[in-house]
């Protein structure tokens, strides 16, 4: 117990978060373990993430899930023409979750949510090839939900409910490939802002078709984080007035794109078979438009995602009255598009792999062990839409560069969480 | 429980392991780049100022850090190249100190009035760089501001005591190993397995950049008589050249020599248009009163036998409304001052008209007289304006007679680095060729196309002679292509829009 004390604590203690897009599907150890499915699994209080609308089929009064991710990610960069390499400094980052379920009748069910499905922490040596495009990132947004489960029939259920979403961003990149200070000190920019805060909304369904046979479908909607007299901090600026960069106040508007989910799950003996198919709606990430409160030319960074879609399946066996052994697969498609991958969200298609299992202590406890390993192709890519701009005399650059090489990323997720019963 | 934490602790020690992505084919992989004939382990460069990093009229430290030797060392380090090191300069300020006396000025950076116009301007500040406390070498970069070629080969040119009485060169006195050492004697003692030569711009750049004030001594073999100003005669460059690489290639290094652009490619003679003087229909009718005198003496000088009708047209001033050539004082002119005050012109006036012509299309105007053109040195007089009433002198203009005595100096030094080149078997870059295409066509990199237009070309320094860090790049690169092909090497090369232009900077 004292070691998992003691990387419960190692995990916390260094409080990054990762994402390739900064979408973080880590709701949950039982449906992570099982290729992050459940809009349609019963299982536990994860659903006030996955299917609110299934709570109310839970069989106890009161089901509690805790739990935490530790992420271990690496992007390495290189580009042959140049030699050139880079890595990401290692982090762990810790998504967690908590939530609470309470059956008030029959029919009825509330439940509570508090997780973190939005997150990036990317950090590259200062100064590195791409330090025009990004330094370093931090972007996190906490989701509090409270959730309400209504059962119309003995095989359909409606669940919806506000989210209140609560985030920061710290964000520190070189202002372009070449500006210094007259001592060759690269200028740069950090922006910074936390307690962004607004409202979302979900709303879920789930039909029991048969003894066996479970569907649902969750609908999260977009919540768009707008940065408001945020501080931009400038240093290593020029002594000039050909470089009108000073400290200010920056807004900007960071979309978490809606997410549409549809999936079954069928029980045969022992067994469960869950998929589920992910729609997110990234598209609503066209640009990431900075705004300077003074004379600071504006910065706009296009994005242009696309909407992507997920496929995951999941299989659960009950192996005997301790343990429940879980395995998963899911495909990831990533919503950059060619020309346009940022090293600040290395994100290509990837293939998670997953496992991880339930240990029953007692009638009550759960202890949830999961672990993900998430396999990305090396990709050759580039982000071709960086625009020089000021910071020079007029008309020296003003077109477009571009920043590109191969890129490999490595993740891997152990996640250790406990579900509490009554 | 106990295996559920093992089982933790087990899935966390692979997460670790696995959690270094790696590439199947790594550019840090041995092997990955190549090589090939030549060995980088310990790279010397010799030159002059292009070589040291020297730009925006000065030599200082981040310049240097952007030096194209410096550049190509930190490539070289992809197929075995060692450490590189420069005789650093102390600060960026970039002036020269000689026992606490500031000898040399600060670097020009960019500054920019309250509209925004922006002009080149000495940094302001107190330079740390003394000659007389600086490091001793040799160093890998062996690059002297200033030296000639054979300056390469001068015992005593790194004096400390023949700096005050300039017969020594006050950079290379910062590092030299020795009152008597010489550049070349110092740099062969590191043992280069690979070098780079890179001399003889400033064999004929001293005589372009003033103008055409020195003299052209080529068939003078004694380099002790020129002065600074002056053409270096091509056997004696071509004496000194290959002393250089018998030296350089004794210990069996490999190399790649490099050839001497032409002048009319960089700013510093492109930039101030030869038609400069605009005028009024009326002023240019007045102007030419006041020349009707000189044009009509033009046909008596003819007529006496003392210039040809040639040069008679060509002497002739005619001013007309739009923009007008300026006049000049041409040293290739036959001087007739003595002929006029024979004539009973007052001396003054004799000595003005003596040489006495407008610039002419082919010539070549030099940046600093941007500085002088159309102003009134005499407030007392203020119909004396430069260039209308006032002649530029020799120094503001490079004639295209003096043109053709630069050019074809470097064009035999050029014969003889190329014929050398071919005799050792070492890499021969053709710098002429690649800035003539900068000039003319410019070169397009990743998010820009690099010009010899000063300031907003990207190539040069403020000095409009030095490149700027984006240009010392693309001097890297092209001679990373030189090395590549001759050696069968596979250098990566960098790219340049990485690189900065001029610092922008209001004192």
């Amino acid at each position: 117990m004292k070691k998992v004390l003691l990387l419960t604590v190692l995990f916390l203690a260094t409080a990054v978060t990762y994402a390739g897009g900064y979408r973080v599907s880590l709701q949950g150890n039982k449906a992570l373990a099982m290729g992050h499915t459940g809009v349609a699994v019963i299982n536990s209080s994860e659903l006030v993430f996955f299917n609110p609308a299934g709570l109310v089929y839970l069989e106890n009064k009161l089901s509690v899930s805790v739990g935490a991710h530790g992420v271990l990610a690496d992007v390495s960069y290189q580009n042959s023409a140049t030699g050139e390499t880079a890595m990401t400094e290692a982090g762990v980052g810790t998504p967690f979750y908590a939530y609470v379920s309470y059956q008030a009748n029959d029919w009825l069910a509330f439940g509570l949510g508090i997780y973190t499905p939005y997150g990036s922490t990317v950090a590259y040596e200062d100064d590195w090839a791409g330090s025009h495009l990004v330094n370093n990132i931090a972007l996190q947004a906490i989701f509090v939900q409270p959730s309400v489960s209504i059962k119309l029939s003995d095989k359909f259920s409606v669940g919806g409910e506000p989210i209140y979403a609560t985030g920061g961003v710290n964000f520190n990149k070189n202002l372009n490939r070449t500006l210094v200070d007259l001592d060759g000190n690269r200028s740069e920019v950090t922006l910074e802002q936390t307690g962004i805060s607004n409202w979302g909304w979900t709303a879920s369904a789930m039909l029991k078709a048969s003894e066996n046979l479970t569907v649902g479908a969750n609908y999260r909607s977009e919540i768009v984080l707008s940065a408001e007299d945020g501080d931009a901090t400038f240093e290593n600026i020029p002594n000039s007035p050909l470089t009108p960069f000073s400290d200010t106040t920056f807004s900007a508007d960071l979309p978490l794109p809606a997410e549409l989910t549809m999936g079954l799950s069928y029980k045969h003996n022992d067994f469960l078979f869950a998929f589920d198919y992910n729609m997110t709606y990234w598209s609503a990430y066209e640009s990431l438009a900075v705004v300077f409160g003074n004379d600071t030319p504006d910065s706009v960074l296009l994005r242009n995602y696309r909407d992507a879609s997920t496929y995951r399946f999941g299989l659960q066996y009950e192996a005997s009255e301790s343990f429940t052994l879980r395995g998963g697969y899911y495909f990831d498609e990533s919503p950059v598009q060619s020309g346009y991958f940022a090293p600040e969200t290395p994100r290509n298609d990837s293939n998670g792999y997953t496992a991880g299992l339930t240990f029953k202590v007692g009638d009550r406890l759960e202890i949830d062990a999961s672990f993900l390993y998430l396999q990305f192709d090396e990709v050759d890519a580039s982000y071709d839409y960086f625009v020089e701009g000021s910071g020079g005399p007029a008309g020296l650059i003003n077109q477009y560069s571009s920043f590109g090489g191969t890129y490999k990323s490595s993740v891997f997720v152990p996640g250790l969480g406990i579900t509490y019963k009554l | 429980m106990k295996n559920t934490i093992k089982f933790m602790i087990g899935l966390l020690a692979i997460g670790l392991v696995s959690c270094e992505p790696e590439f199947e084919n790594a550019v840090t992989d041995e092997g990955f780049y190549d090589a090939g004939d030549a060995d980088f382990s310990n790279y010397v460069s010799l030159g002059n100022s292009l070589t040291a990093g020297y730009a925006d009229g000065a030599l200082y430290r981040s310049g240097q850090e952007d030096s194209y030797p410096n550049i190509m060392a930190e490539q070289f380090g992809f197929v075995g190249g060692g450490d590189f090191t420069q005789p650093l300069t102390s600060d960026n300020l970039g002036g020269l100190l000689l026992g606490g006396q500031q000898i040399l000025g600060n670097r020009l950076v960019l500054s920019a009035d309250e509209n925004g116009n922006p002009f080149p301007a000495p940094l302001a500040g107190t330079p740390t760089t003394d000659v007389t406390t600086s490091a001793t070498g040799p160093f890998n970069n062996m690059g002297v501001p200033g030296a000639k070629s054979y300056h390469l080969v001068t015992p005593g040119y790194g004096s400390v005591a023949g700096v005050a009485n300039g017969t020594a060169n006050p950079w290379y006195a910062r590092f030299a190993t020795s009152e008597s050492s010489t550049v070349l004697a110092d740099a062969a003692s590191l043992n280069p397995t690979f070098f780079s030569l890179w001399i003889g711009n400033n064999d004929i750049l001293g005589y372009a950049t003033s103008g055409g004030s020195g003299v052209d001594q080529t068939g003078n073999l004694d380099p002790s008589t020129y002065g600074g100003n002056d053409i270096t005669d091509p056997n004696v460059f071509a004496a000194a050249y290959s002393a250089q690489v018998d030296a350089l290639v004794a210990g069996g290094a490999k190399g790649v020599l490099l050839n001497i652009p032409d002048v009319t490619s960089i700013p510093y003679f492109t930039t101030v248009p030869t038609r400069s003087i605009p005028l009024d229909a009326a002023t240019a009718g007045a102007v030419n009163a006041q020349f009707a005198l000189y044009n009509g003496a033009l046909g008596q000088l003819v007529a006496g036998g003392f210039i040809s009708p040639e040069e008679a047209a060509i002497r002739a001033i005619n001013f007309v409304e739009g923009v007008n050539y300026p006049i000049m004082t041409d040293v290739d002119l036959t001087d007739v001052t003595v002929i006029l005050i024979g004539a009973g012109l007052d001396s003054e006036t004799a000595a003005l008209l003596g040489q006495l012509r407008q610039v002419k299309s082919d010539d070549l105007v030099v940046l600093t007289a941007s500085s002088v053109l159309g102003t009134v040195p005499d407030p007392s007089n203020p119909l004396g304006i430069v260039g209308v009433s006032i002649p530029l002198t020799n120094q503001f203009v490079l004639t295209s007679t003096e043109q053709d005595r630069v050019a074809t100096a470097g064009a035999a030094y050029n014969t003889t680095i190329e014929g050398l080149a071919a005799a050792n078997g070492l890499g021969y870059g053709d710098m002429k060729s690649a800035l003539a295409e900068v000039a003319a066509n410019g070169a397009a990199y990743n998010g820009g196309l690099l010009t010899s237009t000063y300031v907003t070309g990207g190539a040069f320094s403020l000095d409009g002679v030095h490149p700027s860090p984006r240009g010392y790049a693309f001097t890297a690169n092209t001679i990373i292509d030189v090395i590549n092909t001759t050696y069968n090497a596979s250098i990566p090369k960098v790219d340049i829009g990485t690189y900065g232009t001029v610092t922008l900077h209001n004192n």
